[in-house]
């Protein structure tokens, strides 16, 4: 077990392209830290830095207090997940758990006793003898874990370890992978793409961005109190809506109508300097429909009516998706995001906002439905900076 | 119905045209088998199985130097010339598959270009420099040109094959704590053997069936290999007909090359059907 640090490490490749770019992170013995962001923006690299894998190129890696950067992975003892899973094709599954045993020497009957003990955790026990070509997905993905934890290392590392599993498995998987996590109580590094991995599995998040820590803290901070707008945008499923407004006289003119600003709002953005265009965010579950609300609770917040584009009933909760007139805001850390979501979940997209209504509304596809929203839930941002004008942290 | 009398035809169609394949291939080496067993008296009655049988040739040419001390200097110049080709091609081609180096391109065009120079232009200067050197008429005298020639071979082959090999499993091996080396003898070795046998076996082949050089670079039995040997056969007596004894040494000396393949086919099968690469 072991403390990991990263002390404005850098990484820029021999093409001249900087993945990494002054990272600093402390990770506490037996943390779990999940890394997040867009394709291509430097978790991997950041990891297989941690790893011994790729040379850092500036900064320092500290593990346990003792500098990390020049020592080969072999000495680091941090054990690692690959989102291949990498297994030794021409060996057993036991003995593909018990290679790095057998690589540091030890004996044959301890080894046997942690091959065994491993696979008993990890429900492998009738497939020791089966090579992992024979495997499904998920016993390959065990057996991957099973390497990693039969030599208690110092720290695991996981790059999208469940990407490659189909969603219920993965659902399945995400559960064991955080009860073995702190049942073992090592420290563990995790890399996702996956919302609900982040927000599930992890002590803290790290949102990275281009390269760029962006914000670290608990998956619940995220969400309540996203530093800027790339946060915003990336944490949360469905993500946060976005529309252009200014500010005029204390209140708030936007396409959901003119909102009154709470006192806690008007103190931070005052506070925060704000300049008079803004973009205001919103996420789906701070709608609800206006007929379900009692008038005291009403009055905490604004209306907008408008038609039902399209409804989706979950069963549990509703979403309904409405489009708003004015054009939706766009700057460069919304765009990015909706590059990487791909065209189908962008935040914001087109005129698009999305909202989460109860199961009892009786909200109907073309129906005009008066939406409320809390408006002390807003969170205004900053369109030239993409900093969070609401902030409180 | 229609598809049973079709795929009747079909299998028909292809047991023909595989026959044919296959007797116009055999043809040649059965005659020469048939030869080989024949008494010298009966050697040219033009038929096809022996009337009278007989081990007389290949009792003969063991009984001779001519062809025992040859059949010696063929197995350990190619089986020297295989080892070292496959052992220089197989980090050569590690580094082409794995690395990026400067100088890449230019050494994997100047191996292409040995592999396409027409090898009987050499011979002349190979000639004077292994007599100038002292290596004509030795084992390193054929083993390095041997060498040379099959390393474009052995590197192409290999580089294939080392390229199948996921990247990952290198990593994850340094991350079990292998070094370098460990990573490279146990896991990717292992992965890599079908592609050192395959490249193995073409290479020894090669090695063994060379004429050119063994022709031009020997001259005595010190290193003569078979193929040169058997040029030089003669009867018991000068007016005898050696047609049976070559016939009995052409024989024995494809036997090497078919042990040497089934061998290691076994193994290449082997490989491959454990998922040595997938998986
Ligand atoms: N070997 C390399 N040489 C040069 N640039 C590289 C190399 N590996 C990665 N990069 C670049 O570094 C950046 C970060 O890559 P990295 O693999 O860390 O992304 P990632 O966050 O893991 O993405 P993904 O979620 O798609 O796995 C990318 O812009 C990539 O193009
Ligand atoms: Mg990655």
């Amino acid at each position: 077990m072991a403390e990991i640090v990263l002390d404005k490490v850098t990484k820029t490749y021999p093409d001249g392209a900087r993945a990494v770019s002054d990272m600093d992170i402390q990770i506490a013995d037996g943390e779990f830290v999940i890394l997040v962001g867009p394709s291509g923006c430097g978790k991997s690299t950041a990891l297989n830095m941690i790893a011994g894998l790729e040379d850092i190129s500036d900064g320092e890696l500290r593990i346990d207090g003792v500098r990390a950067n020049e020592k080969a992975p072999k000495d680091r003892d941090i054990a690692m997940v690959f989102q291949s899973y990498a297994l030794y094709p021409h060996m057993s599954v036991r003995e593909n758990m018990a290679f790095p045993l057998r690589l540091a020497k030890m004996d044959d009957a301890s080894v046997r006793a942690k091959v065994e003990e491993a696979a008993s955790i990890l429900d492998l026990t009738q497939h020791l003898d089966r090579r992992p070509s024979n495997l499904s997905g998920g016993q390959r993905q065990r057996v991957a874990m099973g390497r990693a934890i039969v030599r208690s290392p110092k720290a695991f590392l996981m790059d999208e370890p469940l990407s490659n599993l189909d969603a219920k498995l993965r659902g399945q998987m995400r559960t064991s992978v955080s009860k073995l996590q702190k049942q073992l109580g090592t420290t563990t590094v995790y890399v996702t793409h996956d919302q609900t991995e982040a927000m599930t599995l992890g002590d803290r998040v790290v949102v990275l961005r281009g390269g760029v820590v962006q914000q670290i803290g608990s998956p619940q901070f995220l969400y309540d109190q996203p530093a800027n707008l790339f946060v915003a945008g990336f944490i949360g499923s469905p993500s946060m809506n976005f529309v252009p407004a200014s500010l005029e006289d204390g209140a708030l003119r936007s396409p959901l109508g003119t909102i009154p600003l709470g006192d806690r709002i008007r103190r931070l953005v005052e506070a925060a300097d704000a300049p008079r265009e803004v973009i205001a965010g919103i996420r789906p579950e701070h709608f609800e429909d206006a007929a379900l609300l009692e008038e005291g609770h009403r009055g905490q917040g604004a209306t907008f009516t408008a038609p039902v584009d399209v409804l989706e009933s979950m069963g549990s909760e509703k979403y309904a998706y409405f489009t708003v007139e004015a054009p939706l805001a766009s700057t460069a850390e919304l765009q990015e995001l909706a590059a990487d979501a791909g065209a189908s979940d962008v935040p914001g997209s087109g005129s698009t906002i999305v909202t989460r209504l109860s199961a009892s509304s009786a909200a109907r596809e073309g129906d005009n439905v008066e939406v409320w929203f809390d408006t002390d839930k807003l969170q205004l941002f900053d369109p030239s900076s993409g900093r969070n004008l609401t902030y409180s942290g | 119905m229609v598809m049973g009398t079709s795929t009747a035809a079909r299998k028909a169609r292809w047991a023909i045209l595989d026959i044919i394949v296959v007797v116009y291939a055999l043809v040649p080496v059965l005659w020469i088998a048939s030869l080989s067993f024949k008494t010298k008296e009966t050697l040219a009655d033009g038929n096809f199985v022996p009337r009278e049988w007989t081990l007389q040739n290949y009792a003969e040419i063991f009984a001779t130097s001519e062809f025992i001390r040859p059949l010696i200097n063929s197995i350990g110049i190619a089986s020297i010339a295989t080892l070292i080709a496959v052992v220089l091609g197989m980090m050569a081609a590690y580094a082409i598959a794995r690395l990026d180096f400067p100088g890449k391109r230019t050494l994997i065009g100047v191996s292409l270009l040995i592999a396409m120079f027409p090898q009987i232009s050499l011979v002349t200067p190979l000639f004077n420099i292994e007599h100038a050197l002292g290596l004509f008429d030795t084992w390193p005298g054929l083993i390095l040109p041997y060498i040379t020639f099959a390393l474009p071979l052995a590197i192409y082959t290999l580089s294939a094959f080392f390229r199948e090999i996921p990247w990952e499993l290198e990593k994850a091996a340094k991350m079990d704590g292998a070094t370098p080396a460990q990573a490279f003898r146990r896991v990717i070795a292992p992965l890599a053997a079908p592609g050192v046998f395959t490249t193995a076996i073409l290479v020894f082949i090669f090695a063994w069936n060379d004429f050119l050089f063994a022709i031009s670079l020997t001259s005595t039995e010190a290193s003569r290999t078979v193929p040169a040997a058997l040029a030089f056969f003669t009867g018991t007596s000068q007016f005898e007909d050696p047609t049976g004894t070559i016939s009995a040494a052409a024989v024995v000396i494809t036997i090497p090359i078919i042990v040497f393949v089934l061998f290691f086919q076994r193994r290449i099968v082997a490989g491959l059907t454990s998922g040595a690469v997938k998986g």
